[in-house]
């Protein structure tokens, strides 16, 4: 039952992380590839990370993922704030429609 | 089912090293490059738990530490002048 648990958060998480990265190859422009790479920062990370949580063996192992989960939900979007503002601050061309990718 | 996600978790990692080297702006690279490291602490979590030894994720954590500091890092040292304004001065 906790395996086929296991298994589900973590074919959660592995659709939101590979997606995220065809969507960081594939999106047109600066701006949208920060919403993609945002997208595996926290809820592909969250659900694998959840998924190996149901196989702790003891309590140390635990508290070490959720840890990681608390700290990537933290830094993350930190991160990608930050990256968005620094592009923008330097006029990065924002894409419109039409437009030729880039 | 911890191979299929190590196998996911590649080839995501292989799709953001594309980004990285094709990315046309600094930005791209370091978006890419982020995700490189997000990556590769999940990657680091679920090999400890494949070979049994989950102890493998005190070094996923450093990793995430590091990672953060490093994307702070490098655009702290290409907008220098922006993001160690004191407030009340700098550049308005």
């Amino acid at each position: 039952m906790l395996d086929v648990a296991t298994g589900v958060l973590l074919a959660i998480g592995c659709v939101f992380v590979v997606s995220g990265g065809l969507g960081v190859l594939r999106m047109p422009d600066f701006y949208t590839r920060i919403h993609a790479a945002g997208l595996t920062d926290s809820a592909g990370a969250t659900f694998i990370l959840l998924g190996l949580l149901l196989q702790a063996p003891d309590w140390g192992v635990g508290v070490r993922l959720v840890l990681i989960v608390l700290f990537m939900l933290l830094t993350g979007p930190t991160a990608t704030h930050v990256l968005a503002q620094a592009g923008r601050k330097d006029n990065v061309h924002i894409w419109h429609a039409g437009e030729k990718r880039r | 089912m911890y191979v299929a996600a190590m196998v996911a978790l590649l080839v995501t990692m292989g799709l953001a090293l594309a980004r990285s080297f094709l990315g046309p702006i600094l930005y791209d690279r370091i978006l890419a490059i982020n995700m490189f490291g997000t990556k590769t602490v999940l990657f680091i979590a679920v090999v400890g738990f494949l070979a049994g030894r989950p102890q493998f994720l005190d070094i996923a954590l450093f990793y995430a530490l590091v990672n953060f500091v490093g994307t702070i890092a490098v655009l702290r040292l290409t907008h220098y002048d922006e993001l160690d304004v004191m407030p009340g001065e700098g550049p308005q």
